[in-house]
């Protein structure tokens, strides 16, 4: 910090003050940790149920065709209009979610004021919208995979649950980290989402990077503040992004995969 | 009991992919009673269907017209998609036929700067981005929001092409120039129909984000160039009943639904497998 001072004061004292106010402002780093579970949370429960969808779309179930294009379309619907429906349904008095609630005899849950549940409600909509895009590509990867392997364990009398692990997961690996890598990518922008279901709130609970310095920059007009949270947040996404994809690249290498 | 796990899962995964959609649906048929006095779910059986919310939106009743903002959505995004398909395609097979570089950056490096550039949140882009269409006097017009989101497609379109462009075998363009095409001939006859998967699945791909783009279209346009999403996001500001907000939630993603059917026609052929290497 006091190196920092230095090399800057004789340039632009204001440039070095924006710095300052970031260092501190807990609004930012706090929004930085949130997003960093609520990626990590998402993009592990995507690749899970998009695994699962993409396997059983593969091969193994009837009517895949129609599964396929069914399982598909959330990825088609856009995202900002899509959270205006999911808040719709996150209405306390007269929302669907409550509704099914109440009906199943429990009590009605108060969705944006409950720090808890207002994270679920994005967590839900990030993962409807989004399991399919992890899905689409695990899906292409599945179906882009040779078949002598798979015909070799039948042969072997492997069981599906064998085979499994020992064939089709190992062969997804790098298909596998390039879908993680991208949708950690797309998850550190989420905006939408959180723009119109909860608008960061109740306070600040739900508040991400991209929210925080739209509201900085363009409600607030900070416009050189914005600037500075900006790169440095760009400058964490990077170095958080080569860190995660080196240690997925090294796990599957370690696994012998 | 391994069936039954099984298909207790589709059948849930199912219905939760379209719960949403189904409720968005009947309460843009519902009447005011129906949304407003406790939930209700089927039509005719708890409450009698009305075109009310479809008469708001579409003008009718003089609310709200989004036909408008429908024919700025389409507009934008298809010349959007076209230059990204055009240039980024070019850019994408010089970059999978010839040898780029500066010292050590070769192709690699190049194909990894583009789509670093969607890394970045719109947020960081919003003010630059601003400042350059004022200058331009592009602010609030076609041209502006269509260059701009350009930007943001060119990356993936390049990014899935120069696979596809790998795919097909080099031999083929050398053929042709041995027959004594020159390569801009070499390109257009022979690997432009061998790639048309690839570019519909390119171009698909940037119709979804082109569309579905609310932050640039938020900043940097204001009222003669609305896009869609941005309307139904302004009507969601306002104070609009709920059965007028789904049906217009409803209308702003129809279109694209019907394109869940040709990403799965190009699936079952085996030809999305570029988006992975």
């Amino acid at each position: 910090m006091a190196n920092w001072n230095v090399s800057n004061s004789g340039l632009d004292f204001i440039g070095g003050a924006n710095w300052v106010e970031m260092f501190q402002d807990g609004d930012f780093w706090s929004s930085l940790t949130r997003l960093l579970q609520l990626s990590f949370f998402t993009t592990f429960i995507q690749y899970v149920l998009g695994f699962a969808c993409a396997l059983f779309a593969w091969r193994g179930i009837a009517a895949r065709k129609f599964f396929r294009v069914l399982w598909l379309i959330p990825m088609m619907t856009t995202p900002s209009v899509m959270a205006i429906v999911w808040r719709s349904i996150f209405r306390e008095d007269i929302g669907a979610a409550n509704g099914i609630l109440n009906s199943l005899g429990i009590a009605t849950v108060s969705w944006s004021t409950s720090v808890g549940a207002a994270k679920f409600t994005i967590l839900l909509a990030e993962i409807w919208q989004w399991t399919p895009f992890m899905f689409l590509l695990l899906l292409a990867g599945l179906l882009s995979l040779p078949k002598e392997p798979f015909l070799a364990a039948e042969i072997d009398g492997a069981s599906p649950w064998r085979t499994f692990w020992r064939i089709t997961f190992p062969l997804m690996a790098p298909i596998s980290i390039g879908a993680i890598i991208i949708r950690l990518i797309e998850a550190s922008k989420i905006f939408d989402s959180v723009f119109a279901l909860t608008g960061g709130g109740p306070g600040n609970a739900t508040e991400t990077p991209a929210y925080y310095l739209r509201t900085v920059s363009l409600t607030e007009f900070q416009i050189s503040y914005g600037a500075t949270l900006g790169l440095t947040y760009l400058v964490v996404a990077i170095i958080a992004l080569t860190i995660i994809s080196k240690v997925l690249a090294w796990l599957a290498r370690s696994k012998g995969i | 009991m391994k069936k039954i796990a099984k298909y207790s899962f589709i059948v849930l995964w199912s219905l939760f992919v379209l719960a949403p959609l189904s409720w968005a649906l009947t309460t843009s048929f519902k009447p005011p009673a129906a949304v407003n006095n406790g939930v209700t779910f089927i039509p005719w059986l708890q409450f009698q269907p009305t075109l009310n919310g479809w008469k708001d939106i579409l003008g009718i009743s003089g609310y709200a017209n989004l036909i408008p903002n429908m024919i700025n959505s389409i507009i934008i995004t298809f010349f959007a998609t076209l230059i990204s398909v055009v240039f980024g395609g070019a850019a994408a097979y010089g970059l999978s036929r010839f040898q780029y570089g500066w010292k050590k950056y070769k192709n690699p490096d190049i194909i990894f700067f583009f789509i670093s550039q969607r890394i970045m949140p719109p947020a960081v882009l919003a003010i630059p981005f601003f400042l350059l269409l004022k200058s331009l006097k592009l602010l609030d017009t076609h041209i502006g929001l269509i260059l701009v989101l350009t930007s943001g497609l060119m990356p993936i379109v390049v990014w899935l092409m120069v696979d596809y462009f790998n795919q097909i075998p080099k031999e083929i363009d050398e053929l042709a120039m041995l027959e004594g095409c020159n390569p801009l001939q070499a390109f257009s006859r022979t690997i432009l129909p061998l790639s048309k998967p690839g570019i519909t699945v390119a171009s698909l791909f940037s119709v979804i984000f082109g569309w579905n783009d609310l932050f640039f279209a938020l900043v940097l346009t204001f009222t003669n160039v609305k896009t869609l999403p941005a309307a139904v996001v302004a009507l969601n500001g306002t104070i609009t009943p709920f059965w007028t907000l789904s049906a217009s939630a409803i209308f702003a993603i129809l279109p694209l639904i019907g394109l869940a059917f040709v990403a799965e026609r190009f699936l079952s052929k085996g030809s999305l497998t570029g988006a992975n290497r």
